[in-house]
């Protein structure tokens, strides 16, 4: 699947036109992602949210590259710096990985060998673009250790990671992601196996590095409170498809996705027991074989009704409600909005 | 590290103590346990038909009388210092490590033993080279190519190879290969490296073979269970993010997490068929110590039987030690536990 005809090298950075990724399976069709569209600048930071399930990580290993080859169907196109990629061969793809887009990974600790030292593993992915000897890959991973916040870098770059700190793992992938000196950068729930403190310092480290580096950063995440300082846009993603796209300001101070407005609801807050959300989204998120049709959130969505049975025939479209805030909802944007404001909002300010 | 192989050797040897004990308990304890008198043991060395006076030299020669805690140092002691069965005029030394004599032949069971060792020891590092290099890589290639024909093949092989046993292979090839194609010579045809190598290698053949091939059929089934999981790991995923060439992700990311446990099974299973490849050794006619201990309990030859399995369980726990020193050097997260 190349190239559609008629379009053309857009000037984002990054740009996903369509994106679709389905898998085969002998219960069917499973559609991790169907028809995902979004552009990202170097620079700038894309917050992706969504529950569990939504397909948020076949997204990112899908930009990278990594189900080409396997038995997923992929069409659609992903542009980076100029290049095609969904019709690029598997060679050049992997060409890219590492040095041109990098990834940081959920679980650091199953991330990562476990025979080999951190300081190994940062050396490989160095050398594996850079035709250098091994003293000065090391002098350059020991570099990158300090540059993450790690101590005494010199002497932990000979460590194994079971003999990190989960906070340190998560650093010392960091400082592998960026060995190369990737432009995009995708982090996928890089802080969910972290606590809360060192879940801040390592969204404040990748912040302060992606100052440094310029990149284009994508962080994907199912609590909305780890892209809120982070993000310049967030898209929403449920059931392999965006559900509302937009600015941070109109994600949190003009959200008009009843399923964004149970995101809100359900964020976990640093004054409350992380069991007790103030309005979690009824219901689980959809098998993506059988999606609900029409709006795949409506079996879970209070405002079903109000769409005069749209809801459950019709597959409502991504629509801009204002500015480059994308909606896809049947509910009229005034009523949306009025919702938002008469019942959401003064809920969740009352807690 | 010294620390833990320190460690280790102590557990060692402390497990061989505590299969001492407990072989000398199935030999000796519950014998008497359910009724046996010393003399009723005591005839069992000196042949059924002796008179009650060489039953009673037997009873004062061997202690039988002692109480079993005594006859247990005894024993103890006879292996790791030796011996003196001497009384009165009659001579009998029994250097260390000494497990008595042979009900059969009045040997010692010791030099039978390490008589027989050699015959062993081809057999199985013969097959273990065999079935090592085999196993593991139509098990890695099934892995790599699974759901294919070829994979679908292997792992028919590699069924059949678990489920018939060694006698009936065995004597398959036998049949084919010595005695209706005449490529190999038949059972009973052993010679010791020493005095005909080529002799040595022909007889070893169909042996090594038929031994290897179970265990290339259990090890090709390991590896490719082993590999497919350990292409699902995290730490794949994150080696190809790295933009490592495929054959790199395979040969240093997914070959070393796979490969290390099947060492330690690699390890273990040696160490057992030291003991004697008891199925192999007997269809082959192969004088080893598995054909010496079928035919001691065939002939109820206490002393062979024990003297069997002290040494097996020495191999053993020989084998354990040496894959857990090495399992430490091979995976670094062991050596904090
Ligand atoms: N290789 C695969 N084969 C089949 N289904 C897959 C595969 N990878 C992911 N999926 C399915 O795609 C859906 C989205 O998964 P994922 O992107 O991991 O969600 P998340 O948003 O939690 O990261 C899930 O239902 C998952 O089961
Ligand atoms: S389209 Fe209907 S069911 Fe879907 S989110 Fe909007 S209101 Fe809810
Ligand atoms: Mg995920």
């Amino acid at each position: 699947m190349t190239t559609a005809p008629g379009s053309s090298a857009p000037d984002s950075f990054l740009e996903l036109r369509d994106l679709r990724i389905h898998f085969p399976t002998e219960d069917g069709v499973v559609k991790s992602v169907d028809g995902l569209s979004f552009k990202l600048d170097r620079g700038k930071t894309l917050g992706i949210v969504g529950e569990s399930g939504s397909g948020k990580s076949v997204t990112s290993l899908g930009i990278l590259g990594l189900h080409k080859g396997g038995r997923a169907k992929i069409s659609g196109e992903i542009w980076l710096d100029g290049e095609e990629l969904v019709g690029a061969s598997v060679d050049h793809v992997r060409t890219l990985r590492g040095k041109k887009m990098a990834m940081i990974f959920q679980d650091p600790l199953s991330s990562m060998h476990p025979y080999y030292t951190v300081g190994a593993q940062i050396i490989e992915a160095y050398r594996i673009h850079h035709k250098v000897s091994k003293q000065v890959a090391r002098k350059h991973a020991i570099d990158m250790l300090g540059r993450v916040g790690i101590p005494q870098p010199d002497k932990r770059v000979d460590s194994y990671p079971h003999e990190f700190s989960g906070g340190m793992r998560q650093r010392a992938m960091i400082a592998m992601a960026l060995s190369c000196d990737p432009e995009l950068l995708i982090a996928d729930e890089p802080t969910t196996a972290l606590d809360v403190t060192v879940q801040a310092q390592i969204l404040d480290l990748m912040l302060d590095l992606q100052r440094e580096f310029n990149s284009a950063l994508i962080v994907i995440t199912h609590d909305l409170g780890v892209v809120a300082e982070l993000s310049d846009d967030i898209l929403v993603m449920y059931g392999g498809r965006c559900v509302e796209y937009g600015s941070a300001e109109d994600i949190f101070y003009r959200p008009e996705h009843p399923y964004t407005w149970g995101l809100l609801g359900s964020m976990p807050r640093l004054d409350r027991e992380p069991t007790d959300r103030l309005m979690p989204i009824k219901g689980s998120p959809p098998s993506l074989i059988n999606v609900p049709s029409g709006c795949a959130f409506n079996p879970r969505c209070a405002y079903e009704g109000r769409t005069g049975g749209k809801a459950t025939t019709e597959v409502p479209q991504l629509a801009e409600t204002e500015g480059g805030h994308l909606v896809r909802c049947h509910m009229p944007p005034a009523e949306r909005r009025a919702i938002w404001e008469n019942e959401i909002k003064p809920m969740l300010e009352s807690t | 590290m010294v620390a833990f192989i320190v460690r280790r050797v102590i557990a060692a040897v402390l497990m061989l103590a505590v299969v001492s004990a407990a072989t000398f308990a199935i030999f000796f304890l519950i014998p008497r346990a359910l009724g046996q008198t010393p003399e009723g043991m005591a005839s069992r060395y000196v042949g059924r038909d002796a008179t009650p006076e060489a039953i009673q030299g037997a009873v004062k020669r061997l202690h039988l009388d002692d109480p079993l805690i005594v006859q247990y140092g005894r024993f103890a002691k006879g292996i790791v210092a030796g011996e003196d069965y001497s009384l009165g005029p009659r001579k009998a030394e029994c250097p260390a490590p000494c497990f008595g004599y042979s009900f059969n032949n009045n040997q010692p069971v010791w030099p039978t033993l390490l008589d027989r060792l050699p015959a062993t020891m081809s057999l199985a590092a013969g097959a273990a080279i065999l079935w090592l290099i085999a196993g593991v890589s139509i098990g890695i290639v099934s892995a790599l190519r699974r759901g294919t024909a070829l994979d679908r093949a292997a792992m028919t092989v590699a069924l059949a190879g678990v489920s018939l046993p060694i006698y009936f292979t065995g004597l398959v090839s036998l049949s084919v290969f010595a005695y209706t194609l005449g490529i190999f010579p038949g059972g009973g045809t052993y010679t010791g490296i020493s005095e005909n190598p080529v002799a040595w290698f022909q007889a070893l053949v169909l042996p090594w073979i038929t031994l290897a091939f179970l265990y290339a059929a259990l090890y090709a089934r390991l590896t490719r269970a082993g590999m497919l999981e350990t292409m699902g790991e995290d730490y794949i995923r994150t080696a190809r993010a790295k933009g490592l060439k495929e054959s790199t992700v395979v040969t240093k990311h997914a070959l070393r997490a796979t490969l290390t446990p099947i060492l330690t099974i690699f390890g273990l299973d040696v160490g057992l068929l030291l003991g004697g490849a008891v199925l192999t050794e007997s269809t082959f006619s192969i004088p080893g110590v598995g054909k010496l201990v079928i035919d001691a309990i065939r002939g109820n030859d206490l002393p062979v039987v024990l003297g069997v399995t002290m040494f097996a369980a020495f191999f053993i726990v020989l084998a354990n030690l040496i894959v857990d020193i090495l399992y430490a050097v091979v995976d670094p997260r062991v050596r904090l536990s």
